[in-house]
């Protein structure tokens, strides 16, 4: 029997084990809309398509499996571009379906056309425009494995109009007929055996090692595979912004995050480390600082499931491509057969202990506020933490409180954290977290987010009040654009240009409330803790608490954008010690 | 820094809409100028190769086949060495015989220079004809410098193309095979 092209899609989307989509509906897609009604797809109707894409960003973060998103031509589909260039950046699966003009109609500047294809090209992993009905089996499922398999990353196809509407003889290709249809497509999940020997060689010579775990951990759901390997051998790892939960928090051996705020101890292991055991990490910007200043002393294991990822900035001395998890699981039965065959590992006491005396010399610090001054935004994730359920996921914006959140929670198990990390997206966290939330329901799951930030999407708060989705929200509230404020403080002699926001408005509280969320509002030290138990104690509704916090309250440590990752700038109470960073 | 210079890249891909966009796009993302770029159906059904040649140093170009490679209809890419491959190019050029720019009547001795050549007169006008000339890029570079004299309407180069060189004993095998 001859079905539509938008029966197909809806049908396709179930074959694929898609439970749920974040969209909003328009001219173009309306078609697919319809099947819609019949389907077992939950579908969650958004306030912006921003908001969609970000959703389903956060939904593929905690599970692991693609989100999904549907929304309708032109304006709809230009919305889409920031969250699918952020789950690019983040490697994020993701498969968003957009309505197109019919295809007699492309290229006539009709009515909401825009050039999908070609405004997200280089905003996704593979995007594609469907010209037949009878082509949309095919299209969804490469959409799938393209986002799901190698370095995963967001997909787009662009399906005209009349393509929905149009009948088609329903076939489902088989996984052999998909991998014949990409030739080009070949994703290296092993890595070469003799290089990987050879990292096992190196490790074990190596006298001060570090294992520096990206983001590619989650991604291969490598955290156990890391863990063996660091229990092994005794080296210390960092996980970098991306990879926090990869390695928990709580371990001896966890170093906490390095890079622009990262810890002064995981900064200057890194610098001082003969032997960086990259795994699933890009040697960003934001971790290097200037490049050939860089772990001058180091040499380079470089795992990647990405070719163009070795050599891109540190030329590996051995690169790896293959699947994070594969690589290090091999890696280990490397090690233990050199072991076996009577090698020895190089003595890395000494190197444990240097690096034991700059964790207790640089903790992470902050001056308390005294008594009548403003909150410490410190504080208030101090307390979060301490009083969260476990199994709570935090979800974070972009600024100061991304860095701070990353710096004091404590983060014991993969996916519980949440954030735009490459792109680095203000207005990621509402919509993100409710896309987590959707994911784990079984979760408690806060958003920390900006003023600035938050009022980017918040609007998603109606949406997730609607849905009944009982997210979090903890605004840490400056009154600013916190983190450019902090940038100009410093290199711009305290010249604040555009940066202040109203401390009068808007009034969080009652906005919350008029999105059917519970609104509360904490100035001082003692209102923080009741705050936080009543946000934890409601479940039926999403909550907002508006926390007046310290505009003064810089991130440190840090290392400003161009200088050596030698020259990491401490908090004012440690720089009398700065000369033990050796 | 290495040095820039002429890199040919022969590219197979899967011949579908946008291919060449997205190839095209990686380069100028980055600001890497195309010099030529020649597109046609390769061997094999449903693919074709893309010969371009970029003026870039070593160590961008290699990051950029990696970018390129990841691109999904991207099946194979070599680098050609020019030195390891034969280049071939077809240059067409319309050339005013007399009048403005060309002083008095050349057309004997664009004739002439086109035999020397041996390029071919395609098409033959009152005031100008219309030559090609097909071999080495660097033979047409030659034949272009020295029309260029007679005062040239018109010129299109296609762009090169390149395959890697046989080497010898294959050069033989096909030689013998043709002999026997
Ligand atoms: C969409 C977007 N616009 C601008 C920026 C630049 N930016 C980075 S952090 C920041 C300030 C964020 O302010 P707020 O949300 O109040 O957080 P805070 O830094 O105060 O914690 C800005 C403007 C960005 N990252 N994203």
């Amino acid at each position: 029997m001859k079905i539509t092209g938008a029966q197909a899609l809806i049908r396709a989307l179930e074959m694929e084990g898609v439970e749920v989509m974040f969209g909003l509906p328009g001219g173009c897609i309306l078609p697919a809309y319809d099947p819609l009604l019949d389907s077992s797809i939950r579908h969650i109707l958004v306030r912006h398509e921003q908001g969609a894409g970000h959703m389903a960003e956060g939904y593929a973060h905690v599970t692991g499996r693609p989100g999904v998103a549907m929304v309708t031509s032109g304006p709809a589909a230009t919305n889409m571009v920031t969250p699918l260039m952020d789950a690019y950046m983040d490697s994020i699966p993701m498969v968003v379906i957009t309505g197109q003009v019919p295809t007699w109609a492309i290229g006539t500047d009709a009515f909401q056309e825009c050039d999908t294809v070609g405004i997200t090209r280089s905003t996704t992993k593979h995007n594609e425009l469907i010209m037949r009905a009878e082509d949309v089996p095919m299209a969804v499922r490469q959409a799938f494995h393209v986002a799901t398999t190698g370095r995963p990353g967001p997909t787009l196809i662009d399906v005209p109009k009349d393509v929905l509407q149009n009948k088609m003889d329903w076939h489902w290709p088989s996984d052999a007929e998909v991998i014949d249809s990409l030739p080009g497509y070949r994703p290296n999940v092993k890595g070469h055996p003799r290089m990987i020997k050879e990292a096992a060689k190196l490790i074990l010579a190596s006298e001060r090692p570090i294992i520096y775990a990206g983001g590619g951990i989650l991604k291969a759901r490598a955290a156990e595979a890391l863990r063996e390997l660091a229990e092994l051998t005794g080296i210390h790892v960092v996980t970098t912004l991306m990879a926090r939960g990869a390695f928990p928090d709580d371990h001896p051996l966890c170093l906490g995050m390095p890079g622009m705020h990262g810890n002064a101890t995981a900064i200057t292991a890194m610098q001082k480390s003969d032997l960086l055991i990259t795994l699933g990490a890009r040697f960003d910007d934001r971790i290097t600082g200037t490049v050939p200043t860089f772990a001058p002393e180091a040499k380079v294991i470089h795992v990647d499931i990405d070719p163009a990822e070795q050599g891109k900035v540190r030329k590996p001395d051995v690169p790896i491509v293959g699947d994070a998890k594969y690589v290090t699981q091999e890696i280990i039965k490397a090690i233990k057969d050199l072991l076996q065959g009577g090698a020895t590992q190089a003595d890395i006491g000494a190197w444990k202990s240097r690096i034991s005396g700059w964790r207790e010399q640089f903790p992470l610090s902050y001056e308390p506020s005294e008594p009548g001054e403003a909150l410490k935004p410190q504080f208030c994730l101090e307390k979060l933490r301490d009083s969260a359920p476990e199994g709570t996921i935090l979800v974070s914006g972009v600024g100061q409180h991304q860095m701070w959140s990353s710096q004091y929670w404590k983060f014991n198990e993969p996916y519980t954290w949440v954030n735009s990390g490459g792109l680095g997206t203000m207005g990621f966290s509402v919509p993100a977290a409710i896309g987590a939330k959707v994911g784990r329901p079984d979760r408690t799951v806060w958003a920390v987010d900006g003023d600035g930030c938050f009022q980017m999407t918040a609007q998603e708060l109606v949406t997730a009040s609607v849905e009944r989705i009982p997210v979090k929200v903890a605004i840490l509230n400056n009154s600013y654009l916190g983190m450019v404020r902090q940038w100009q403080e410093m290199f711009y002699e305290e010249r604040y240009s555009e940066v202040y926001l109203s401390p009068e408005l808007p009034n969080f509280v009652q906005w919350a409330e008029a999105m059917g969320c519970v609104g509360i509002r904490v100035d001082s030290p003692e209102e923080v803790q009741p705050a936080i138990d009543k946000a934890n104690s409601i479940d039926d509704r999403p909550v907002v608490v508006d926390f007046r916090v310290d505009a003064r309250e810089k991130v440190f440590p840090m290392v400003p954008a161009g200088f050596s990752n030698d020259d990491v700038l401490l908090p004012a109470s440690q720089n009398d010690r700065r000369s033990a960073l050796k | 820094m290495s040095a820039t210079q002429h890199h040919i890249l022969s590219v197979l891909v899967q011949n579908r809409p946008g291919v060449l966009a997205r190839v095209a796009g990686l380069f100028a993302r980055r600001d890497f100028n195309i010099y030529s770029l020649a597109v046609a159906p390769a061997e094999e059904e449903g693919f074709s190769r893309i010969t371009v040649v970029v003026d870039v140093a070593s160590t961008p170009l290699e990051q950029i086949t990696k970018q390129l490679f990841k691109l999904i209809e991207v099946v194979k890419i070599t680098e050609l060495d020019p030195r390891q491959s034969v280049e071939r190019e077809l240059l067409m050029a319309t050339v005013r015989t007399s009048g403005v720019g060309g002083g008095g009547d050349n057309r004997g001795a664009v004739v002439e220079l086109v035999d020397i050549f041996e390029g071919k007169i395609v098409a033959v006008g009152a005031e100008a004809v219309t030559v090609s000339l097909e071999g080495h890029p660097d033979k047409l570079d030659d034949f272009e410098d020295l029309l260029s004299g007679y005062g040239i309407a018109e010129l299109q180069r296609t762009g090169r193309i390149a395959l890697p060189k046989l080497d010898r004993e294959a050069r033989l095998r096909a030689v013998k095979g043709k002999a026997g």
